[in-house]
């Protein structure tokens, strides 16, 4: 048998105790595009932050061309020809893209001085070799998103890269680009280059890689050839039977017979179209749908950071003007954003503060916050949330993640909204403060809220909804009450949109 | 490949199109300042050849100032303390000269008390990590007031002539020493900028650091290296000041931050990094001389001229943020 370009054998990996990859083992041929597979916190990203030195294995081998070879930093990985490829953030947008792939490796004049003219032309080589359509000479920053990429790529072959990691490559990429970086792809593995492709998207899997490997819960699963699996058997894998007793469903019922409570009618905005959607008082309507399919656009659209071309938005029947967050919060709306540590929290400020932030109005005594009432208001929420923290005056950063997505809830919940938009409720928390989060959306649709929550967490979103609601292409693809889904295959399928 | 190359510019790089008319905004607003001069104050003798060296006369300490500013702003950082480190080495270079150590020793003294702040200010900014706005408005106040207190608030008169011409009020010919000095350093800056790859890491530093980081650019040397040559220049700035008025004094160089950075930016440099341009500075600079040269002559006071060139300095970056939003 040929032997493999690239293979790990037992990693182990934990942090703070807790295993996040088992035993694991991953293996690459040469001139291969080798799938990596499995569910949000199955361990892909740690595995491939072990390749490339961001973190380092508790055991395990790294084997590279038949030698162990050792990785403790991003430097190591490229010396033994291993390139991650980043999304837009390894590029100097306002430099040329020879200048970009050559910088600290120019040529330089007998006088010492920079030959951009060699860099010029070893990179239009570079680039026709690729077959690349773009100049050496234009500025990065006038490309498309997908020629960054390309730029990227160029940039590593330049550096002697063997092994390409993409990590979701296509999910910022139009249907055109993604279909010019797949020929891309193609010539990279025809000169013999190895690509690791992540990537949630089956259709785009089963269309460039030659095998599949799939993890799941830290642990190795199985390997496959594209052309000897099927669909089915590789959900069935990536799903695995694993069931969470936290995360079943319980039917309940909510009012159909009155008004929706929320309503929205043909709304389009620059990454949404067409968007028709109703949610009766009590209703908890989940969104799924791939990175990129406008789910987190479409929340922002309603909340009123981005704007939106047109269509309408009704709360209680009221037609309401939302062109920005405050008429959205004055509306009754409140939307959790997916990265609380950057949106939704202050974090160098206290549990208390983060939660009378958006009620300061309420809590005024004259010109000054009554603090009485406000300790009042933040220690009830502590409590009634079961928020893990000293006293309400510690830093909001100093707890765990699932308290301060706590925090999140009560800062919103002390607004008493009407309608409640939450983006990846659960993303980073711990199993049990997922199940008390869970727990307290349940809550919020019982006094009759309407809820919206978007997540790619199937078995979240199943546990949930009351219906579910499919995106694609910034479009609604499918609508489903959660009694029509029989299983999260159904679902996954569903969202790959066959 | 004729036809490869069209095909190219059609289909990946749609945003190239037609002439980025904001990169050259300041030659055109250059000539407009110049022939507006030289209409509405062609009586007051504007355009004799005379006023014109006159501007490049008043506008050198300026223009050296804001050659070594255009480094720094183009790795995303600023120098707020420009004006107060002309100040402090026009006379420590004062007090060296009546000392009795000679033009070197006044030439040792001022570039040197510049590179000591410019080290304090890279250092701070670098391995203490606090931003380089706070870093140099500190120092712009410290320097500041150590030059009000060497010698107490006393001008240090310099009566070495040799001193005085080439450190300002020189002529060869027709030409200023002022010139000749500003005309080197433009020539050196522009090389470094464009053709070194010093330059480069600068630009690449202020693009995007992580990204310059990852590919090998050491970037925290990159940024003491700018504020060493601020802190240089400005201390050069501190001499030609000296030797023009022929003496050290702490009012030197008040101000002159708002003028440097204006020139900058005007110029074309991002004052969020990563594109800079030393042609475009230097042209920035002359039409902020002759700006204020023009008010001068219109009879306006130096309150009116900041005010203008306040507003000048805000309308420069609302130029440069339309352009970064695109």
């Amino acid at each position: 048998m040929e032997q493999p370009i690239l293979e790990m054998r037992g990693i182990n990996k934990a942090f703070n105790g807790i295993t996040v990859l088992n035993d694991v083992h991953f293996s690459v041929k040469k001139g291969e595009v080798h799938a990596l597979m499995g569910g949000n916190g199955a361990g892909k990203s740690t595995l491939m932050k072990i390749l490339t030195g961001v973190y380092s294995a508790d055991s395990g081998e790294i084997i590279i061309e038949g030698k162990s070879v050792s990785i403790k930093s991003y430097d190591d990985a490229q010396k033994n020809n291993i390139s991650m490829i980043f999304q837009e953030f390894s590029l100097i947008p306002t430099l040329t893209v020879a200048q970009n792939i050559y910088l600290t490796r120019e040529k330089k004049t007998s006088l010492g001085m920079l030959d951009d003219k060699d860099c010029e032309k070893k990179t239009e080589k570079l680039l026709e070799e690729l077959g690349v359509d773009i100049r050496s000479n234009n500025v990065v920053q006038n490309l498309g998103v997908g020629y960054w990429q390309m730029t990227e790529i160029a940039k590593a072959l330049s550096q002697e890269a063997k092994i390409l990691i993409m990590d979701e490559p296509t999910s910022s990429l139009t249907k055109n680009e993604t279909e010019v970086l797949f020929s891309f792809i193609n010539k990279l593995k025809a000169k013999g280059y190895s690509i690791i492709y992540i990537s949630h998207r089956m259709d785009e899997i089963f269309e460039i890689c030659d095998r599949i490997t799939i993890m799941r819960d830290g642990r190795y699963i199985t390997t496959e050839k594209c052309s000897e699996t099927d669909l089915d058997t590789v959900i069935s894998h990536i799903v695995g039977m694993q069931f969470d007793q936290a995360f079943e469903w319980k039917e309940r019922s909510y009012a159909t017979d009155v008004p929706p409570i929320f309503e929205v009618r043909n709304l389009n905005a620059e990454h949404v179209q067409d968007i028709n959607l109703k949610i009766q008082p009590g209703e908890i309507v989940g969104i799924a749908g791939l990175m990129g399919s406008g789910r987190t656009e479409l929340l922002r659209n309603l909340f009123g950071i981005d704007p939106i071309d047109g269509g309408d938005i009704y709360i209680n029947g009221q037609k309401q003007s939302i062109k920005n967050p405050k008429n959205a919060i004055e509306a009754g709306l409140a939307l959790i954003p997916e990265d609380r540590r950057m949106q939704g929290l202050v974090l160098e400020h206290s549990v208390k503060d983060n939660m009378i932030l958006p009620i300061l109005s309420k809590v005024k005594k004259g010109a000054f916050i009554d603090s009485k009432k406000s300790n009042e208001i933040s220690n009830e929420f502590v409590r009634k949330l079961n928020i893990k923290t000293d006293n309400i005056f510690k830093k909001a950063g100093l707890l765990s993640g699932g308290n301060q997505q706590k925090i999140v809830l009560a800062k919103w919940l002390a607004n008493d909204p009407i309608v409640l938009m939450l983006d990846e409720p659960t993303i980073g928390v711990d199993i049990g403060a997922k199940t008390e989060i869970v727990e307290i959306i349940r809550a919020m649709a019982e006094n009759g809220k309407a809820i919206l929550v978007v997540s790619s967490e199937l078995p979240e979103l199943l546990a949930l909804s009351d219906r579910v609601i499919v995106m694609h292409d910034g479009k609604i693809k499918k609508e489903m009450t959660r009694r029509e889904i029989k299983s999260e295959e159904e679902l996954q399928y569903a969202i790959q949109g066959f | 490949m004729q036809s490869k190359v069209s095909s190219i510019q059609k289909t990946a790089v749609p945003a190239l199109k037609g002439f980025e008319w904001r990169n050259y905004i300041v030659y055109f607003a250059f000539v407009g300042v110049l022939i507006y001069f030289s209409i509405s104050l062609s009586d007051e003798g504007f355009l004799t050849s005379g006023n014109l060296l006159n501007i490049v006369r008043q506008t050198a300490t300026i223009s050296l100032m804001a050659l070594a500013m255009t480094f720094v702003i183009s790795t995303g950082e600023i120098d707020l303390s420009v004006g107060s480190i002309a100040a402090l080495s026009s006379l420590v270079g004062a007090l060296a000269i009546q000392a009795g150590y000679g033009i070197i020793g006044g030439l040792i003294g001022g570039v040197g008390t510049g590179l000591a702040v410019g080290l304090i200010n890279g250092l701070l900014v670098t391995k203490v990590a606090i931003p380089s706005f706070l870093v140099t408005l500190g120092t712009m106040g410290a320097v500041k007031g150590a030059a009000m207190w060497v010698t107490d608030t006393a001008p240090v008169p310099i009566v070495d002539a040799n001193f005085n011409f080439i450190f300002g009020s020189g002529d060869i010919g027709p030409i200023p020493v002022l010139l000749i000095w500003t005309l080197v350093f433009t020539v050196i800056a522009h090389i470094l900028l464009r053709k070194t790859s010093f330059g480069r890491q600068v630009l690449a530093t202020g693009g995007n650091e992580n990204a310059a980081r990852f590919s090998g650019v050491k970037t925290m040397k990159i940024k003491l290296i700018v504020f060493l040559a601020t802190g240089l220049m400005a201390g050069l700035a501190g001499l030609l000041y000296a030797g023009r008025m022929n003496a050290g004094r702490f009012s030197f160089g008040e101000g002159d931050e708002l003028s440097v950075i204006a020139a900058v930016i005007l110029g074309g440099t991002s004052l969020f990094g990563g594109v800079g341009t030393i042609i475009g500075t230097i042209v920035g600079s002359l039409m902020i001389g002759t700006i204020n040269n023009g008010l001068i002559i219109m009879g306006l006071d130096v309150s009116q001229q900041m005010i203008i060139k306040g507003i000048i300095i805000i309308l420069a970056v609302a130029f440069g943020k339309k352009a970064l939003k695109r």
